[in-house]
């Protein structure tokens, strides 16, 4: 990734992209264009954005069933994504995977994974393998605060500390499991502290502030390459909507509270910061906003004409050599 | 030609791997120091980055070794213990044998997970299991059952070339077993049976351990005047239904051997496939050896009996032989 794109303005740019790929992907799940469950990360883009921008290209970025984000953060472009969304053969998963389950290997994302916990060993592996290739490429982990009380987490995070290998854990902390908060749910109030558990640096950030999660990512990123090891980052955030599509909408989060993070929306408060600081005018982040739409637009309009796997594909990629037909 | 034993040939076939491969490394519990037998003097050879000892973390380790496969290595893990999988299930089902399919083969997972059956050896429920055939039952996992030293330097040779997931079970019965094995390089071809022996009258499937004993059984049939053909699958997934269906339509009787448990197991998978194709050249009714749908006990008084046996596997031959010259 070449700097002029780790600007203020590629951040705002990227979390907006997301922001309207969700917003036109709720649409279609609504006109059951789009089937099964659909989980928005509206509200986290400054996370996700913040620590993907942390990497290079080439880096690796394994994620969670909350996961349009984390690819898009990462670069892919929209139009496979959507056709995934869509079922289409055009998927980027070939419509073998929908909306838990994408993933860009193109640009480094290795996979979202809807089995809560079980992207730590996919992460610490590639990590591994980065560090017997000496490839010097790193591995960032999203995962929620439910996921750390899986078994894995803990496995992970001992098995990555013990072979310093550069991976780097971000806690997408939005305070729920589902309807389960993170009170009831995680035996500590900041699970960052979690780190010392395991010798590592742990990191607690605003993840409503894609600046500073990319300055405490890059922090970690740095240490990773150095061969120092993996680190544990917690960014505090908050989904604006349900855990999914289909849920009915339950009394679980207090009104104050919903209120109160939605008034710290990310990217609103990247937009304020650069009007503020004279980085960039309004007009500016308009233009980006409609160039965005264009693209979301498009990427429907790419989905939408694209065609629906042929039955037969069901039988393709069981095996990369299934040595025995898988049709009798 | 040199008599090889079990474990000797399964480090020679890990050794001559990795010397011709850099993606190869081995990742276990105690292999360092060679714990079980199959990796004397790996370590010395190719140094602490190829061969590598774990944590009691089987999650972790397991799914760190797809994570490594994905970005283009090939590891082995010997997790030593075969119920020792259990705690890595949902990476070995939901990850190891999804990601090229789900992934819309965007990435392969080419990796082998060796484990040891330690059954009828007073190791009791927990220690004794042989869980290939509740793996069989997941696609996208290559499941390879030898049942003598030339078959398994072969097949982990063939194995270990694989670009998909592969999981070795190596039953401890046979590690007394020594086989002729040529120097230069050879592999066995997975999802290919092996006749064992040839015969007329009847076919005996048998798996791992309960090779030799239908090889035993065999003999003493001849002398009983019936001829026995014994066929090996070798890998249990992809099954070669081919080679046992051309034989069974040859002898019109079907004895399928497994020390497994019987419900689920692979003889009740290759017994319902060759009623299926063979329902009208059978002479009699197909029969299955196994293990009974009980836990395996401590006391070898309670264990022995259990298991196929040579006796077992001719009281089935003879039962079927019963049924000679009348249609059923």
């Amino acid at each position: 990734m070449d700097p002029a794109s780790r600007t203020p303005l590629e951040m705002y740019r990227r979390m907006v992209r997301i922001r309207l790929f969700e917003a036109a992907a709720t649409r279609l799940g609504a006109r059951g264009e789009i089937t099964g469950a659909l989980h928005t990360a509206t509200g986290q883009e400054g996370e996700i954005v913040g620590a993907c921008m942390a990497l290079h290209a080439d880096d690796y970025m394994v994620g969670n069933h909350r996961s349009h984000g984390h690819p898009i953060g990462k670069g892919a472009g929209l139009n496979k994504l959507m056709a995934e969304l869509l079922g289409r053969s055009t998927g980027v998963n070939r419509g073998k995977g929908g909306s838990m389950h994408l993933a860009d290997f193109s640009v480094g994302s290795l996979g979202e994974t809807s089995i809560v916990g079980s992207g730590f060993p996919t992460a610490v592996g590639a990590g591994l393998g980065a560090k017997l290739q000496k490839s010097g490429r790193v591995t960032l982990c999203f995962f929620g605060d439910g996921a750390s009380s899986e078994g894995t987490f803990h496995e992970s995070l001992n098995l990555a500390a013990l072979w310093k290998l550069p991976v780097i854990f971000l806690c997408e902390n939005n305070g729920y499991a589902i309807t389960t908060s993170a009170r009831k749910g995680v035996s500590v109030p900041d699970i960052a502290v979690r780190a010392a558990g395991y010798g590592i640096p742990g990191h607690i950030v605003d993840g409503q502030d894609v600046l500073a999660v990319f300055e405490v990512t890059r922090t970690a990123v740095l240490r990773a390459r150095a061969g120092d090891g993996p680190s544990l980052i917690e960014a505090k955030t908050y989904r604006f909507n349900e855990h999914a599509s289909a849920l009915p909408k339950l009394n679980y989060r207090p009104a104050d509270e919903i209120e109160r993070w939605r008034a710290r929306d990310p990217i609103a408060l990247l937009s304020k910061h650069l009007a503020a600081t004279g980085l960039a005018a309004t007009a500016v982040l308009e233009a980006i906003d409609a160039e965005v739409q264009s693209e979301v637009d498009a990427a429907v309009s790419f989905a939408q004409s694209s065609p629906s796997p042929d039955p037969a594909e069901a039988y393709d990629h069981v095996f990369v050599d299934p040595i025995v037909p898988l049709r009798s | 030609m040199a008599k090889t034993n079990y474990l000797s040939a399964l480090r020679d076939a890990m050794a001559e791997t990795m010397r011709e491969d850099p993606r190869v490394f081995l990742m276990g519990e105690d292999v360092e120091l060679n714990v079980y037998g199959s990796s004397q003097g790996l370590h010395a050879e190719f140094g602490a980055d190829r061969v590598m000892d774990v944590p009691l973390s089987e999650a972790a380790v397991i799914g760190a070794a797809a994570g490594a496969a994905m970005v283009g290595m090939r590891p082995v893990v010997d997790i030593t213990i075969s119920p020792f999988l259990y705690p890595a299930a949902d990476q070995i089902i939901s990850i190891i044998a999804k990601a090229h399919y789900m992934y819309g083969g965007q990435t392969r997972v080419p990796l082998v997970i060796r484990s040891c059956m330690f059954y009828n050896v007073n190791n009791a429920a927990q220690h004794s299991d042989r869980p290939y055939s509740l793996f069989m039952s997941i696609p996208g996992l290559k499941i390879v059952v030898p049942s003598d030293p030339y078959d398994a330097k072969g097949l982990l040779k063939a194995a270990i070339r694989d670009d998909d997931p592969v999981l070795f079970f190596e039953d401890v019965n046979l590690w007394g077993s020594n086989s002729e094995i040529p120097e230069a390089d050879y592999e066995i071809a997975m999802g290919k049976a092996a006749i064992k022996r040839t015969g007329t009258d009847v076919t005996v499937f048998a798996i791992a351990g309960t090779v030799p004993m239908a090889l035993k059984a065999a003999a003493e049939m001849e002398k009983e005047g019936v001829s026995v053909e014994v066929i090996d699958p070798r890998t249990v997934k992809p099954l070669d239904v081919a080679t046992v269906l051309a034989s069974v339509a040859r002898t019109g009787r079907f004895v399928a051997v497994d020390p497994a448990h019987r419900t689920g197991s692979v003889a009740s998978e290759i017994a319902a496939t060759v009623g299926e194709h063979l329902y009208d050249k059978l002479k009699a009714p197909i029969l299955r050896v196994t293990a009974p749908d009980v836990h395996i006990p401590f006391a070898g008084s309670m264990e022995k009996g259990l298991f196929p046996s040579v006796q077992s596997i001719s009281a089935a031959v003879r039962k079927t032989m019963s049924y000679r010259d009348s249609a059923i």
